[in-house]
């Protein structure tokens, strides 16, 4: 039983992240398979591309419109349940949501109606330019999200300031070219193209086995098996392994998942398999192979991947250090003049947030005892199990999807694939594997970032809105029974328009033609 | 650059800017929603009437989402306190806002009347609950709300939900939903033609009249009735942001102050007046378009009114008034607010200008033909 605010809107943000991230990533892909589509039309002028252009486009409509219902209540979130959250970081935090609204979010919602609404009234060329920006805003406006969710696993380009009693920005180039931002934004993107693909792809199968619409199937999957390729092979090599190197808060991360207790010597070696104890703070048992992790993790044969206890051990320090940082921002609070603590405070400012740490045990964090401290510093590891079986899941479905579009690129280049009965049905039943893949990416970002909101800035608990808790469970369940009619409407649109196909554009050309 | 006290009261007024275009444009279609179950009597006029809306409401709906995150970025202090103070207030908004991509999008895919008229009603509340839940939100705004910071800035609301339902505050909402649905009428009346064009006209001059009427009362309420805030500590207008900083006291009338201080101020309630005034005679007149730009200034003028008399307030603690967050007091750094200036001069412009090119492309009335022809991908 949930009884606290903070585990509250912690479950509360993660039901609805993860319900936005059902129908994000397929419009971040999708668009630009309706772009690839719509541009061989015009170039070809074959009507057949223009059919699929809006048959897809009519799902990707259904789609849309609950990543657009479900996106504003993300933005509204941060201020409703994160008000100190959003008062302490929003002068970093709320300037790449703004600059996300004004450069992308608007291009994407004004474009989107033009294309569904302009194709009678736009030369194809300007459709298409409508099309395509109608992608790059899309794009565009998980650019800026990410840079804002970059932030939060490594906070660059900021400092604290005691005046304001909040982190203000000091360098905006630092937060744009975060590389933890940069690793997730390609990463994330790819992981949507993948997602629009296999959509296609699993859907344009399922015509083929049946003996639909088959040109317009056939067309439709040799697009998904091209693009989907070259996607899922930029997921994992451009994978977000590369940003678990950078930063601090990635070093703990990928600790976790690897389920690496000790620091090795280099090469480290990766426990292919495992049964992490959290309470022995060992593997119970272990499957490695010797020296791959060190060359994933740093690409060398010579560094060294700090494991949990020495991650700890440090932490451990900071804490120390950070409680320093606390009682001295406690005194210039009270008298600003206060030069002594002044210095304090500026010696140890950048341990300020592993003090707030110790808010969990003691409201007076000069009295915490060396048990809290250690309690605290156990704090800063996420669960191991949770992240290293995720992480696991995530990456083996990652491959699964590699071979399934490797199969199905090769067979498009042979063209025999529609007498394929065995890739179709796999193509079929692989459909849900991007979206699980996607979530427990999710999980592995941001559950991994525990306890913490801001990497080492600002602990989760210190972030909420005084609330209570009946609020909490009052808007919980309004979320659920929301978000779950929500989803039962989609998904009904969803398989009946599929199954329906093409024929439900009414243009008398395909089969299950609607009736006038 | 500029100095810290004038990008503080340029984003004042951005804000207010990012207000009234969410006004102006999330607010005809908002108005249009309203409007939907009593001008369209069949499905084929309600699909008319939802066409007119269907190729921007997307587009218009970003006004909101950005005046957000402006808010966010610029006034970190007012989203937070504001959004966590008004938190069933706000879910309310949210969830009323949860039916219109939805209605507009899946309305018409499925040939039902029992389905097409649950999202009808869902455009209608989707369109009706958030301006009136903005006119409440404004009405405690002006009489002040129950908040208080802690020394580590740390706000909470001291308040009920059903506390901001006060008389004064429900009158903004009434008012703040008459102006909506004027504007959506008069956008209608634009748009369409004959019963439709019609009726539009007829709940123009209704929602007309209550907007006067209701926007008079409130005037008078809040000059004869309404205490106002004064800073009574000195102001500076260019130190770090600190709301704890001020001592603050409430007065009668000090909400008339302004006007005192800058008599040209006036102009922007008589604005309030003459847009709506202008915008009927226009549309008596046939000329739609033009009074549809009236209202858009009348709506200026009203949200405009509501922004000055409270200035440099912006939300005042009416239980722990030294907590007001005011306009000096509640903003980012310097750096964020001069990088959003920067952003808010490139995008903007760009904004406006495809969005006109949008409207253009769509132009025209919008009739039962244009409904038949566009069968399968119209909503």
């Amino acid at each position: 039983m949930l009884d606290n605010v903070v585990d509250l809107s912690r479950l509360q943000f993660a039901v609805t992240a993860l319900y936005h991230f059902l129908f994000v990533p397929l419009t971040i892909g999708m668009v630009w398979m309706l772009v690839i589509m719509e541009a061989v039309w015009v170039m070809t002028g074959k009507q057949v591309y223009q059919d699929m252009t809006r048959f897809w486009g009519k799902l990707f409509g259904i789609n849309f419109a609950l990543g657009v219902t479900t996106g504003i209540t993300m933005e509204f979130q941060f201020g409703t349940n994160w008000a100190y959250y959003s008062h302490y970081v929003g002068d970093i935090f709320g300037a790449p949501l703004a600059i996300e609204g004004l450069m992308a979010f608007f291009l994407e919602s004004t474009m989107i109606g033009l294309f569904f609404f302009g194709w009678n009234r736009l030369s194809r060329k300007q459709h298409l330019l409508v099309t395509i920006l109608m992608a790059i805003g899309t794009n565009l406006s998980a650019l800026w999200i990410l840079i804002a969710n970059g932030w939060m696993q490594n906070p660059v380009g900021a400092e604290f300031s005691y005046q304001t009693m909040r982190m203000e920005m000091t360098d905006f180039a630092a937060l744009l070219f975060n590389p933890d931002a940069q690793a997730k934004f390609v990463h994330t993107v790819s992981a949507g193209y993948v997602t629009g693909a296999m959509f296609v792809l699993s859907i344009s199968s399922w015509y083929l086995l049946r003996g639909r619409n088959v040109e317009f199937a056939r067309k439709s999957f040799r697009i998904a098996a091209a693009f989907g390729f070259a996607s899922v092979c930029s997921v994992i090599v451009l994978g977000d392994e590369s940003g678990y190197t950078v930063g601090e808060a990635q070093q703990i991360k990928l600790a976790a998942i690897e389920a690496m207790w000790h620091t090795e010597p280099a090469p480290a070696s990766f426990n292919l398999l495992a049964w992490p104890n959290e309470t022995r703070m060992e593997n119970d048992w272990q499957v490695s192979i010797p020296w791959v992790m060190g060359l994933i993790g740093t690409r060398s044969v010579s560094k060294q991947i700090p494991g949990i206890h020495e991650i700890m051990a440090q932490n451990r320090l900071r804490i120390q250090s950070g409680m320093l940082a606390v009682q001295a921002l406690e005194a210039v609070r009270r008298n600003g003049k206060d030069s002594a603590a002044l210095k304090v405070l500026e010696a140890h400012k950048q341990d300020l947030g592993f003090g707030l740490l110790l808010k969990k045990y003691t409201a007076d964090v000069a009295t915490a005892t060396p048990q809290m401290i250690d309690a605290a510093a156990r704090d800063t590891i996420p669960r191991v199990a949770p992240m290293f079986w995720s992480f696991r899941l995530m990456v083996g479905m990652g491959m699964a999807m590699l071979l399934l579009f490797g199969w199905s690129f090769w067979a498009s280049l042979k063209g025999d694939f529609q007498h394929r009965p065995r890739l179709l049905k796999l193509a079929l039943c692989c459909l849900p594997l991007p979206w699980l893949s996607c979530e427990l990416g999710w999980v592995v970002a941001e559950y991994g970032r525990q306890p913490w909101t801001i990497y080492g800035v600002l602990p989760t608990r210190l972030s909420v809105s005084t609330l209570s808790v009946e609020s909490l469970y009052g808007s919980l369940a309004g979320f659920v029974g929301f978000y779950t009619v929500l989803l039962v409407v989609e998904m009904m649109l969803m398989v009946r328009f599929a199954r329906q196909g093409p024929g439900s554009l009414g243009t008398g050309r395909y089969d299950n033609e609607t009736a006038h | 650059m500029l100095d810290y006290a004038s990008l503080k009261v340029i984003w004042w007024l951005l804000v207010g800017v990012l207000l009234v275009g969410f006004a102006i444009m999330d607010g005809h279609d908002m108005g249009v929603g309203t409007l939907l179950p009593f001008v369209g009597k069949d499905d084929t006029e309600r699909r008319v009437v939802i066409n007119t809306v269907g190729p921007h409401w997307d587009g218009n709906q970003v006004w909101f989402i950005t005046g957000g995150g402006a808010i966010f970025a610029a006034w970190p202090l007012v989203y937070a306190t504001a959004f966590s103070g008004f938190y069933w207030a706000m879910l309310l908004v949210l969830w009323a806002l949860f039916f219109r991509p939805v209605g507009f999008d899946y309305r018409s895919k499925i040939d039902n009347p029992t389905w097409r008229s649950v999202w009808d009603w869902g455009l209608f509340v989707g369109g009706t609950v958030p301006p009136l839940i903005f006119g409440v939100a404004f009405g405690n705004l002006l009489q002040g709300v129950p908040f208080h910071f802690d020394n580590n800035l740390l706000s909470t609301y001291d308040g009920s939900f059903w506390g901001l339902l006060n008389p004064f505050a429900l009158l903004c909402g009434v008012v703040s939903s008459a102006m909506i649905s004027f504007h959506g009428g008069v956008y209608l009346a634009h748009r369409t033609e004959g019963a439709i064009q019609q009726r539009a006209q007829a709940w123009v001059r209704v929602t007309g009249l209550i907007w006067l009427l209701g926007f008079t009362l409130a005037g008078i309420w809040l000059a004869r009735g309404i205490d106002g805030y004064v800073i009574s500590s000195a102001i500076q207008p260019d130190a770090l942001p600190d709301p704890l900083a001020k001592t603050v006291s409430r007065a009668a009338g000090a909400w008339l102050g302004n006007y005192q201080r800058w008599p040209l101020a006036m102009l922007l309630p008589a604005t309030g007046y003459l847009g709506c005034i202008v915008a009927m005679l226009l549309l008596r007149n046939g000329r739609s378009f033009a009074a549809f730009w009236a209202s858009a200034v009348g709506l200026a003028g009203v949200i405009g009114t509501a922004g000055v008399s409270m200035f440099p307030f912006v939300m005042p603690s009416s239980s722990h008034p030294a907590s007001s967050l005011t306009v000096w007091d509640s903003v980012s750094s310097q750096l964020t607010l001069e990088l959003m200036l920067v952003a808010t001069l490139i995008f903007m412009p760009l904004i406006i200008l495809y969005t006109r090119w949008a409207y253009k492309v769509m132009g025209g009335k919008v009739t039962a033909a244009y409904v038949r022809e566009n069968n399968h991908s119209a909503y």
